[in-house]
């Protein structure tokens, strides 16, 4: 019954997942490809947590305190740069 | 084994939602609806997942750092939101056709990026 959540979960965030890359490389403009890779980093955060739970491993936590503190400043740093005036237009 | 079943609860439940947020991204029109999907939806999954982490790790070390993502999530997520559907407005992605009205367009000067409080006058 366990196991049977687990993999129900790890197929939900592989779903979600490929939905998101879909996303990121069809995406029209700029922002909407951040958006996509923030979704992303947040699907690795579960993948991440989902992986330390069903192979007993709990030490990878630090890792997902690192990747969430990184991709907050992602998405700051690259709102910052829209803003000031980086590339508009990537078509 | 009230572990496994307290754990695999929220483990379904944040992954459903991580899910949801993919659906969201893929199939919403224009980028402000996207992010409203991805944004909660992905916020919450995070936490959600890790709190099925504290439940199954009954340790005080590996408790607090679960704590300390979903504290750190649910904190940061609504900031990062705000400022990159800001930063899409001022760039001018188009919004849906079906939008009904956008009192931001009346109300902001795009030059000094400074919000007023009633309709003001463009000279553009």
């Amino acid at each position: 019954m366990f196991e049977l959540a687990l993999t129900l979960s790890f197929v939900f965030l592989s779903l979600g997942l490929v939905l998101a890359t879909i996303r990121l490389l069809i995406g029209p403009t700029l922002p909407d490809r951040v958006v996509a890779l923030e979704v992303i980093a947040s699907l690795t955060i579960g993948f991440i947590l989902l992986y330390s739970v069903a192979y007993d491993t709990p030490v990878l936590i630090d890792v997902v305190i690192v990747l969430a503190l990184t991709s907050f400043m992602a998405a700051v740093g690259f709102a910052r740069y829209l803003e000031q005036g980086g590339q508009r237009d990537d078509d | 084994m009230m572990t496994d079943i307290i754990t695999s609860l929220f483990l379904l439940l944040g992954s459903f939602l991580m899910l949801l947020a993919g659906i969201g991204i893929i199939r919403m029109p224009d980028l402000l609806t996207r992010m409203h999907a991805t944004s909660k939806a992905g916020a919450l999954g995070a936490g959600l997942m890790a709190c099925g982490f504290a439940v199954y790790f009954p340790e005080a070390s590996l408790v607090v750092r679960a704590l300390a993502v979903v504290v750190f999530v649910i904190m940061t997520a609504p900031v990062a939101a705000h400022v990159l559907a800001r930063a899409g407005y001022f760039v001018g992605i188009k919004l849906w056709e079906g939008t009904v009205k956008d009192v931001i367009k009346e109300r902001y000067d795009l030059k000094t990026h400074q919000l007023g409080s009633s309709a003001r006058k463009r000279d553009d």
